[in-house]
């Protein structure tokens, strides 16, 4: 009879990402009855993955998941390692000898293509990048968003995409004390866009963005939102998919899209008019984008399953910059499975398969399990039934060598990977919230792994 | 912005909304759940898990609106509630009853 999960001989996992699928994984590990020791990994020197980086600045109160993810660090049970990329300072192999069980929660961390031709034209963007850029994610610090153009087009109708609408549309005083970084502030302080055009493929009953979000945008300070009232004129299996109860959400945001096509006539600065059944079929430009094809669709289908279908008719937009927002990808990791077709690791709840086969040890969680869909607190229940399928499997599980994480440590600091702790990232928070002190914002983000290093090597 | 626990789930208490909260701001008696109003962020990620659609968000319906201070007064004094529990007894029956 296996002892794992015992004082004498307590479990060990190792968890792989440290965003919200993470973080509830380590919570319903710590929480369950064999005694299990968590060490999280992460990439970058802070945690919190999307929480952090991919909510929008104006948005602080869905930030407040960070409360029950410092908990959860606080545990003894818990261990966190910055600062290191698995797969390049530490291989899944070197992982699987030293726990007894691996959780991947690495997310959706590239985004999908559109497939189009003139789709890499400077002035082509992905709203992955954007974000990344305007929440201080390091890998996008350097990115160049050129914003002198009158006209931007944002392709895609998900909340993100309406996040990038409402970034774009706000003025350098409504951004000015969130947490968003100072280079992305100063960028957009000075953005000479006056039309923001957000295109969505299918009709207002089956667009993906929330009520919520769509009243924001009736909220700004310089910018009105437009809806042409034709739009929204739905075919009968629409109609039919609105009245059904599954469609609760879908009804709210379609009355919020009538208040918003029956506003009077625009009269501020900027505008930002929401388009649907239209395709990006081409980005054309000489050297740069100026111009973008947009296909007309219809719907077709039975209700709930409604796809856009061409019909022909091609538009052209001028505009100078373009963001495009159809949903994050994610990334293969060396020595796993992955399936190319979803982006996904294939896994059967939540234990990482090779074709038919479970591979022992290996589960996955969040939206490298699932794909890059819902919001946060869908990844606590993901992370629950993924922790219940890993609990199920302990009696089974074995390690190589018990190496556990004062070894790894060793092993990692002869390859010049200087590990960031949970306190050292207190000390990097703490930082941040000062330096926003001064200018009135909640933290002032350090946007580079060298600079949150740095602040370290100070303390030392 | 507010979101609050109404009648439906009295004696139904399915509790399935627990797995999704973000934030644990879930709070149970015997009878039924309540939303602390302080912790909840508005993500509205339990909403559609309810089966007997128990849970509103803004604009709170005029004859729901009671609940909010029912919510707001007794969720503190209640312990959270973050796993899911067996239903009320009879909470199939009641789910019927109510047209779900």
């Amino acid at each position: 009879m296996s002892d794992l999960g015992t004082e004498k001989n307590p479990a060990r996992v190792a968890i792989v990402g440290s965003g919200p699928s993470g973080f509830y994984a380590a919570e319903a590990l710590i929480r369950s009855e064999p005694l299990v020791l968590v060490d999280m990994f992460e990439r970058l020197p802070s945690p919190f993955g999307l929480v952090r980086s991919g909510v929008a600045p104006d948005h602080p109160k869905l930030k407040e998941p960070i409360r029950v993810y410092q908990r959860i660090a606080e545990s003894p049970q818990f261990q966190f390692l910055g600062n290191i990329t698995v797969g390049r300072d530490i291989s899944v192999e070197e992982l699987k000898d030293c726990y007894h069980a691996i959780v991947f929660a690495c997310g959706a961390e590239t985004d999908r293509k559109l497939g189009i031709a003139g789709e890499s034209l400077p002035g082509s963007h992905t709203a992955t990048e954007f974000v990344g850029w305007y929440n201080g994610h390091p890998d996008y610090r350097d990115h160049v968003f050129d914003l002198s153009h009158e006209t931007a087009v944002v392709i895609g109708q998900g909340n993100v995409a309406v996040d990038v609408c409402r970034i774009l549309s706000k003025t350098g005083d409504e951004l000015r004390h969130t947490d968003i970084t100072e280079h992305a502030l100063e960028v957009l302080a000075h953005s000479k866009i006056r039309d923001i055009h957000m295109i969505g493929r299918r009709g207002p009953a089956q667009a993906k963005f929330t009520h919520s979000e769509l009243r924001e945008l009736g909220e700004l300070a310089d910018c009105d939102p437009i809806v042409d009232p034709g739009d929204l004129e739905l075919n009968p299996a629409s109609r039919e998919a609105l009245a059904d109860r599954s469609s609760r959400a879908n009804l709210k945001s379609y009355e919020v899209l009538q208040g918003i096509a029956s506003r009077p006539p625009p009269t501020r600065r900027r505008r930002c008019h929401i388009h649907f059944l239209k395709s990006p079929i081409e980005l054309k430009g000489e050297g740069r984008l100026e111009r973008v094809a947009l296909m007309k669709n219809r719907l077709e289908g039975e209700p709930l399953r409604q796809v856009a279908r061409e019909t022909g008719e091609v538009e052209e937009l001028a505009c100078g910059v373009l963001f495009r927002s159809i949903g994050y990808r994610g990334v293969p990791i060396a020595g796993v499975p992955f399936d190319d077709a979803r982006g996904i690791v294939p896994n059967r709840d939540g234990r990482i398969v090779d074709g038919a086969d479970v591979v022992p040890g290996l589960y996955a969680t969040g939206w490298i399990k699932r794909g890059p869909t819902g919001i946060i607190g869908n990844n606590r229940a993901d992370s629950v039934a993924t922790v219940k399928s890993l609990l199920e499997d302990l009696p089974v599980l074995g390690a190589g060598e018990e190496r556990g994480a004062d070894t790894l440590k060793a092993l990692l600091k002869s390859r010049g990977v200087r590990v960031v702790s949970y306190a050292d990232w207190q000390e990097i928070d703490a930082a941040e919230v000062q330096r926003g002190e001064t200018a009135g914002k909640p933290r002032e983000k350090f946007a580079r792994v060298e600079e949150m290093l740095r602040l370290l090597e100070g303390l030392e | 912005m507010t979101t609050i626990v109404t009648d439906n789930c009295q004696r139904c208490r399915f509790t399935d909304c627990v797995l999704v909260c973000p934030v644990a701001c879930f709070h149970a008696d015997d009878e039924m759940l309540y939303i602390d109003p302080e912790v909840c962020i508005d993500c509205s990620a339990c909403i559609p898990t309810c089966p007997v659609e128990a849970i509103y968000e803004d604009p709170i319906p005029e004859d729901k609106q009671r609940w909010i201070e029912i919510n707001e007064e007794r969720a503190p004094g209640l312990p959270v509630i973050q796993d899911k529990e067996d239903p009320y007894p009879g909470a199939e029956e009641r789910q019927k009853d109510l047209g779900f």
